[in-house]
């Protein structure tokens, strides 16, 4: 059941979104009465990469709740570097803590995980995989501002190796998303995250470019192309700025379209969006803490 | 005996694997473990005509008996493989492949990334699609050369 180990968007019915959702709302409404909920819980703070969002939120979040966390701190002063596996790790944080939140370069690392301990976890990134909570405040900031009703969205940048992407996609199947995919033909999908939507029945278009699609678009969301990934660097430069928004070119959207970005950005989205009513990625950090409580909330208590 | 049978010798105890895709019949051997070092004596052929598959390979195998694991395996490189069971010259028992819904640590994963090919404690493990097998833990899709990803192990 999810509520014990949350690994992978695929785990979450429309039930279950809806759950953690109507929880993350109650919990913006009046956060001080949650307060109190679980003051004698530990949280494990396992992250083999680096991470500044995901990381101070759940410890922000278990905070807020009243309980405290514990940290491995980085790789480098961790037993990781002496050479011991994660399955050793997990078992003795099982030990320790109440939960552990886990983030690792490896894909398929929280579903290995999950099978050796028997306390809550929570992938918070595993490589190029999936990222279910960033893809719970990004359901809960779509759901706040546009809804769920007859829902178009766009998915822009790099789909391939964008793991917020590929959780985000297999849960908009789940409320019946008609989900756009723009990006250079390099950065498509992987061939995993299309059998899935397949297999679910997904309505989904690919493009290469915005243009066209973006006026239909109730929300556009947009992530990194990441340099690295290029064998030359004249290639990424080819794409990069073809995948770039500013303020000038929302003109031809919807007024009421939300621009989303899981951050950090770089130069994606121009510094002139952000003054307009469609930046909307600081808000959807912000919802990290409400529906990362939520999430503890139900999975600690479910204990 | 038909002229088709008559091109490998008959084996007096053993496994036919038969209907084997045209040029697969290495790979089965490679599934088997087989490469000459262990003194089994195995008969092979390819590229025999075929009224099911146009051309299939064979592969017979003296004193030997398929685990249902290796069975398991040929079935997802061969899936219209049939599986004959020869004792005292006779055909004991014969049936077809059926395919696993998953097999557990006989073939890696290709996906570098993937936590399998970590050093972790952790056996590979394969849903097996209609035509594809998939990682359970990274969900890599391989669809085509599944026999060039049979674990060494």
């Amino acid at each position: 059941m999810w509520t014990d180990q949350l690994v992978s968007a695929k785990q979450l019915s429309r039930a279950d979104i809806d759950a953690v959702l109507d929880h993350a709302a109650e919990i913006d409404e009046n956060p001080a009465a949650f307060a109190d909920r679980h003051t004698d819980k530990l949280l494990a703070l396992l992250f083999y990469e680096p991470s500044t969002r995901t990381r101070l939120s759940f410890e922000t979040a278990m905070k807020r709740l009243g309980g405290d966390v514990i940290d491995m701190g980085s790789i480098e002063a961790s037993s990781v570097k002496k050479g011991e596996t994660l399955a050793d790790t997990v078992r003795v944080i099982e030990g320790y803590a109440d939960g552990i939140v886990l983030r690792h370069p490896s894909q398929g690392s929280a579903t290995m995980a999950a099978e050796y301990v028997d306390v809550p976890l929570v992938n918070a990134g595993d490589g190029a995989g999936q990222h279910p909570t960033q893809t719970l405040l990004d359901l809960y900031t779509i759901r706040k501002n546009v809804g769920f009703d007859d829902l178009t969205v766009g998915i822009m940048g790099d789909l391939k190796y964008g793991r917020t992407v590929h959780s985000l996609a297999n849960a908009l199947t789940q409320v019946d998303a008609s989900q756009h995919f723009i990006s250079p033909d390099s950065l498509k999908l992987p061939r995993r995250v299309r059998y899935d939507l397949h297999e679910a029945g997904a309505n989904v278009k690919e493009h290469t470019e915005l243009d066209k699609i973006l006026p239909s678009l109730d929300v556009l969301y947009v992530t990194r192309i990441q340099r690295e990934r290029f064998p030359d660097e004249s290639e990424y430069r080819a794409v990069a700025g073809q995948y770039q928004i500013d303020a000038e070119l929302l003109e031809a959207a919807k007024d009421d379209l939300i621009v989303m970005h899981p951050l950090p950005r770089v130069d994606e989205i121009s510094a002139d969006v952000d003054a307009t009513d469609f930046a909307n990625y600081f808000e959807q950090a912000h919802n990290g803490i409400p529906v990362r409580m939520a999430l503890l909330d139900m999975m600690l208590d479910n204990e | 005996m038909s002229d088709h049978e008559l091109r490998v010798s008959k084996i007096k105890s053993g496994t036919v694997i038969d209907h084997i895709p045209g040029g697969q019949a290495l790979n089965v051997l490679a599934i088997l473990g087989i490469d000459g070092s262990t003194g089994e004596a195995v008969s092979v052929g390819m590229n025999v005509p075929s009224d099911r598959l146009g051309r299939k390979d064979i592969v017979k195998v003296e004193s030997r008996e398929l685990s249902q694991d290796e069975v398991d395996v040929i079935s997802l490189i061969a899936p219209m493989a049939s599986i004959n069971i020869i004792r005292d010259y006779e055909v004991q028992r014969k049936h077809r492949v059926e395919r696993p819904d998953s097999v557990e640590g006989v073939l890696e994963c290709p996906n570098p990334s993937c936590i399998t090919n970590e050093r972790e404690p952790v056996n590979t493990r394969f849903t097996v699609l209609d035509d594809a097998v998939r990682c359970d833990y990274c969900e890599t899709i391989v669809r085509d050369n599944i026999a060039a990803h049979i674990s060494d192990d």
